[in-house]
């Protein structure tokens, strides 16, 4: 399967009081299936503009975005989005924050029994079987986040869509939260797209990372292939040649070629 | 000196042992940990010792009012705290006598009260509360009601009472409707405002998990709405409660505010001032029973 997502000739401009603002132009980007594609660039240059129209929250001013061989026209579950500030609903326990999207998916098809079964597994993939029953101010920032992972894989999407997930999170809690992706990644077999501004975070988990250009207008401006065997540990990268090699490609486009005036 | 070696080497092998050993002298000073086990009285010692704190200055300020209008009562025709406790312990020695239409006891005249803001206010939320939502959900609606809203709100509610007894023909039936018409205002403002309020985030996972419109009502607009509807019920029931006893002096019957105006007729101003704490009392009690309502339902 090429091409598993396409974003092809894409356009995105917002009216605002002084006129139309061009967000993104003409961006092409690909995702085969089971890759895993970090978009990274500077904050503002719309990345997370693309995100949110590959989930389908917004509409191309022009251009086509195709998911699994159909044209993307709203938000669907076939993509799983996990938001930054996790978006649980604080008024469900954590079972039926995910319970919503399992009874969205299957609640046509599946017995009662199946969906709370189906609950319970996406809470046991994150780890978090034991916080079921728990509301979501009850729980760290770190958990909410696996949360909402788990809501997002619960509906067996074919596409997840993480929006700087980890953004919030401190250094330690991210990097524990890194692993447990790449673990969660490497059993599902997910095809993933997730924005981020760490460079680490992108080298760790892509198979592919794509750098965009400072906005407006921002574009795709080079793509990086991740080339390093999986699994990978954290520790092992470090004395990796390639693994910093990797790493300077990234900095030297975000910090030489896209830096951008201290704002 | 054998000991000291010795005791130095075990404690070199275990390692929180020597930081005991050596914060053991700088901890001289500190209060010996017997807190543990100290009795109830003293354990709680603090918590007493708070609430008496609390209720001083409300004790000080309760008998400096009545000081005050003791002194007032002396100099002037209005009845002193004592005339009006003796009346107050008559009054509710009996509260449910009946001795014809316009002569009942205090526990009827509240009742009846009560009665009247319950189907008024009662009216009042199953039109308010949707329309609220609805005002809150389409802008177009928004537009249209807005201005007849902002108009209608600042109008005294007692200027509809003439409308509903030309309407309803009856005392009873209008004083209902300007109950309605005073506690409606705040349900629908708060409501819709609540519904605008609710955080784009939510609507975000709505649309992505993609839940039908009636998921969403009951799963993420009426839960994130319902702090701001009880705000509304608050404020409402205030209102309401406010403009019965005027209402009732104007229409009759039985009721707390006839009851104030009938006393009036009658020169009984020690039942007046009863009233008043009745009417302050009742009112406080429902303010604090929504209150409590309201804290149900704080997720944070």
């Amino acid at each position: 399967m090429e091409k598993f997502v396409s974003v092809e000739q894409a356009n995105m401009s917002f009216k605002t009081k002084t006129g139309s603002f061009i967000a993104l132009k003409d961006v092409n980007v690909s995702i085969r299936e089971g890759e895993f594609v970090t978009l990274i660039g500077h904050s503002g240059c719309g990345k997370s503009t693309l995100l949110n129209m590959v989930a389908g929250l917004l509409q191309p001013t022009s251009g086509v975005l195709l998911c699994a061989g159909r044209e993307i026209a709203g938000p669907g579950p076939d993509r799983g989005v996990v938001f930054q500030n996790h978006s649980l609903l604080p008024w469900l326990t954590c079972a039926e924050n995910v319970h919503l999207a399992v009874e969205r998916v299957f609640g046509a098809t599946e017995t009662r029994a199946q969906l709370k079964a189906r609950t319970l597994k996406a809470l046991e993939l994150v780890q978090l079987a034991h916080a079921a029953d728990k509301r979501p101010h009850e729980i760290s920032g770190g958990m909410k986040q696996r949360v909402g992972i788990a809501r997002a894989l619960s509906m067996e999407p074919k596409v997840l869509l993480l929006d700087e997930p980890f953004g919030a999170l401190d250094a330690l809690t991210r990097a524990h939260l890194q692993d447990e992706l790449l673990k969660i990644v490497a059993k599902t077999g997910s095809t993933v797209l997730m924005v981020t501004h760490d460079v680490d975070e992108a080298v760790l988990l892509s198979d592919r990372i794509v750098m965009m250009t400072n906005g407006p207008a921002a574009t795709v401006g080079d793509v990086v292939e991740v080339n390093l065997p999986r699994p990978r540990e954290r520790l092992a990268l470090v004395k990796d040649n390639r693994y910093h090699e990797i790493r300077g490609r990234v900095l030297e486009f975000l910090y030489q070629k896209q830096l951008r005036p201290a704002a | 000196m054998t000991a000291a070696i010795l005791s130095h080497q075990k404690f070199g092998n275990d390692a929180p042992a020597p930081t005991a050993a050596a914060a053991a002298p700088a901890v001289v000073d500190l209060p010996p940990p017997v807190r543990r086990h100290t009795p109830l009285v003293e354990r709680y010692g603090a918590d007493i010792a708070e609430f008496f704190r609390q209720l001083i200055p409300v004790v000080f300020g309760l008998v400096l009012f009545i000081a005050m209008w003791g002194i007032v009562s002396q100099s002037s025709t209005l009845p002193g705290p004592l005339k009006t406790w003796h009346s107050a312990v008559q009054v509710f020695g009996d509260p449910f006598y009946r001795k014809g239409p316009n002569d009942q006891g205090i526990g009827w005249n509240v009742l009846m009260s009560l009665g009247r803001v319950g189907i008024g206010f009662g009216m009042a939320a199953l039109i308010g509360i949707p329309l609220g939502f609805m005002i809150g959900r389409f802008r177009f609606l928004s537009g249209m009601t807005s201005p007849i809203i902002s108009l209608l709100r600042p109008v005294s509610p007692l200027a509809w009472l003439p409308i509903g007894l030309l309407v309803f023909k009856a005392a009873n039936p209008a004083a209902i409707w300007v109950i309605f018409i005073s506690s409606i205002w705040p349900m629908i403002i708060n409501t819709a405002a609540g519904v605008r309020e609710v955080p784009q985030d939510y609507l975000n996972v709505a649309k992505v998990l993609n839940l039908s419109e009636w998921k969403v009502f009951t799963r993420i607009l009426f839960p994130a709405v319902l702090p701001f509807m009880l705000t509304g019920i608050r404020l409402a029931i205030g209102v309401a409660w406010l403009v019965i006893v005027a209402a009732e002096m104007l229409t009759g019957g039985v009721g707390i505010g006839f009851w104030v105006w009938d006393e009036w007729n009658n020169l009984n101003v020690e039942h007046i001032i009863i009233a008043i704490f009745t009417v302050g009392i009742v009112g406080l009690l429902l303010e604090q029973a929504l209150m409590l309502l309201a804290r149900r339902f704080e997720y944070r």
